[in-house]
């Protein structure tokens, strides 16, 4: 039998006539700029390596391609062939990502700023937050916030400490992995603390979170990273773009061992991205903004699924 | 008993920790964008009472409890154990004095209660949400006042101690809300 209200959205009329209001303000903002709006694929043969990020993967014939995670690599081979500044509004796919922040479906603004290094981008984000109707964040590194709430330095911790500190709230797995206890610090007690700026932008995270980021170059263990928070929610995060193709190879490398050891699926390396880096990507910095988020906070409700117009299991 | 795996936590599922049964009474997905994730679950020790919060690596799994929820009918209590019988089986279940904690003072019998079960033994009773009971003891009523506040206290036929308004008469029969452990309204039989 049919649930004869099924068919509705799950967005109000309201939220989804937000949703088109804002992308309006996004693109004002960006054309005002100068920075160009691009489309590249959804479907692809390569994926991230990341393995923090599964890929949804979909079969055609013999082949096996991936609904890509972010479209950072194509949009770094725009960049590389001379585009200049570009952004893009793209629906990006990630496996195993359910809950009221998350979707396994979800909309992303990226965008790439050629020359600028990742305290401009943050102040352009500032910008767009103000033009769209948001307080201006207050600013504190990863290891401020650290020793704000927990009275420890992240980047020095010692492996005990940590583990002490993580059992005291409640973390339940015998870890011995370092950046697992340090996420879980950070999204469980740190991003939670009220006594935090509720609008915050977080910078300077350590190197083993650094992804795609380049390292700060006198002091190695930061990368040149940010994240914006509000209201402990993670809406957006950007980094000084790593170019130099050797490093970069070594992380894909690192990614994958660290694939193999833990049994999940091994994507192939994207040789057409680290060609685009071989053949000089400009030096820029870049960042992704999840917009659901973004008009969670917009419009006040606390469940993504109440933003979407449909969600992956009733459209 | 069956393992069950973070991405099939969902409300009310009854897991086993540190050897209590526990039950989830909130799960919450937590994942920094370029890090690890993790389920954030706040249980019930279905034993204390006590609420825990623990986090878990998602894609780990946990030992399920084997706790089901029946309702039975509430039969007489031998001064030891309390005795209840599943009506759709006609099987007899004997509680104790904790899992009765709760339920003893609202119950006298034939109610019909919702036993929680460990390994098949009561671990918990709850009772009805509603109760209509006589009072035993209580001061005289005060006639004519109905409107204005002020209360007494008066003992149920069960022992418990509930306030009533004063105008309230001994051996009149009480509606209660076992939640609350508050009068409702006088109750015919």
């Amino acid at each position: 039998m049919v649930d004869s209200s099924k068919w509705r959205p799950n967005a109000s009329i309201n939220i989804i006539q937000k949703r088109a209001e804002l992308y309006k303000q996004i693109r004002s903002f960006m054309q005002d700029r100068k920075i160009i709006e691009v489309d590249t694929p959804i479907l692809g043969n390569h994926t991230v390596t990341d393995p923090y990020i599964q890929s949804l993967g979909v079969n055609s014939n013999d082949k096996h391609l991936y609904l890509h995670t972010s479209p950072e690599y194509c949009m770094k081979r725009l960049l590389a062939a001379g585009t200049g500044s570009i952004y893009q509004i793209a629906h990006v796919f990630r496996d195993d990502e359910q809950g009221k922040k998350h979707t396994m479906e979800f909309c992303m603004l990226e965008w790439y700023r050629i020359n600028f290094d990742y305290h401009q981008l943050m102040d352009e984000l500032i910008e767009l937050m103000n033009f769209i109707g948001l307080d201006t964040p207050s600013k504190m590194t990863y290891a401020e916030t650290f020793e704000q709430t927990l009275k420890i330095d992240p980047h020095i911790v010692n492996q005990e400490q940590l583990k002490k500190l993580a059992s005291q709230y409640g973390w339940q797995t015998d870890s011995e992995d370092q950046h697992e206890l340090l996420d879980f610090l950070f999204s469980a007690v740190v991003v939670k603390d009220k006594n935090l700026p509720q609008t915050l932008i977080i910078y300077d995270y350590p190197e083993c979170m650094a992804a795609l980021a380049t390292l700060k170059k006198n002091n190695p263990v930061v990368s040149e990273r940010f994240e914006l928070f509000i209201n402990g929610m993670e809406i957006a995060n950007g980094f000084n773009e790593l170019i130099d193709p050797k490093e970069q190879m070594q992380r894909f490398e690192f990614d994958l061992d660290v694939r193999k050891e833990k049994g999940m699926h091994i994507p192939p390396i994207d040789y057409n991205f680290l060609a685009a880096l071989e053949s000089g990507l400009p030096g820029s910095a870049g960042i992704a903004v999840g917009l659901d988020r973004l008009l969670m906070i917009l419009t006040g409700k606390d469940d993504i699924n109440e933003i979407n117009t449909f969600t992956t299991f009733n459209n | 008993m069956a393992t069950y795996s973070t991405n099939e936590f969902k409300l009310g599922l009854k897991l086993m920790l540190d050897g209590d049964p526990c039950s989830i009474i909130e799960n919450e997905f937590v994942k920094p964008g370029k890090g690890q994730a993790f389920n954030r679950v706040k249980l019930r020790n279905l034993k204390t009472g006590r609420v825990l919060e623990k986090t878990y690596k998602s894609g780990e799994s946990l030992e399920g409890a084997d706790v089901v929820e029946l309702e039975m009918q509430y039969l007489y209590n031998d001064g030891e154990m309390w005795y209840f019988m599943d009506q759709n089986t006609f099987e007899q279940y004997s509680a104790d004095e904790k899992a009765v904690a709760d339920a003893k003072q609202w119950i006298k019998g034939e109610e019909m209660c919702v036993v929680t079960l460990w390994n098949n033994a009561p671990l918990s009773v709850a009772p009805p949400n509603f109760v209509i009971l006589q009072i035993t003891d209580t001061d005289p009523g005060v006639r004519g006042d109905t409107a204005q506040g002020g209360s007494k206290p008066a003992t149920l036929e069960t022992g418990a101690v509930v306030k009533v308004p004063l105008f309230i008469e001994n051996e009149e029969l009480l509606k209660i809300d076992t939640r609350t452990g508050e009068y409702v309204s006088r109750a015919k039989e």
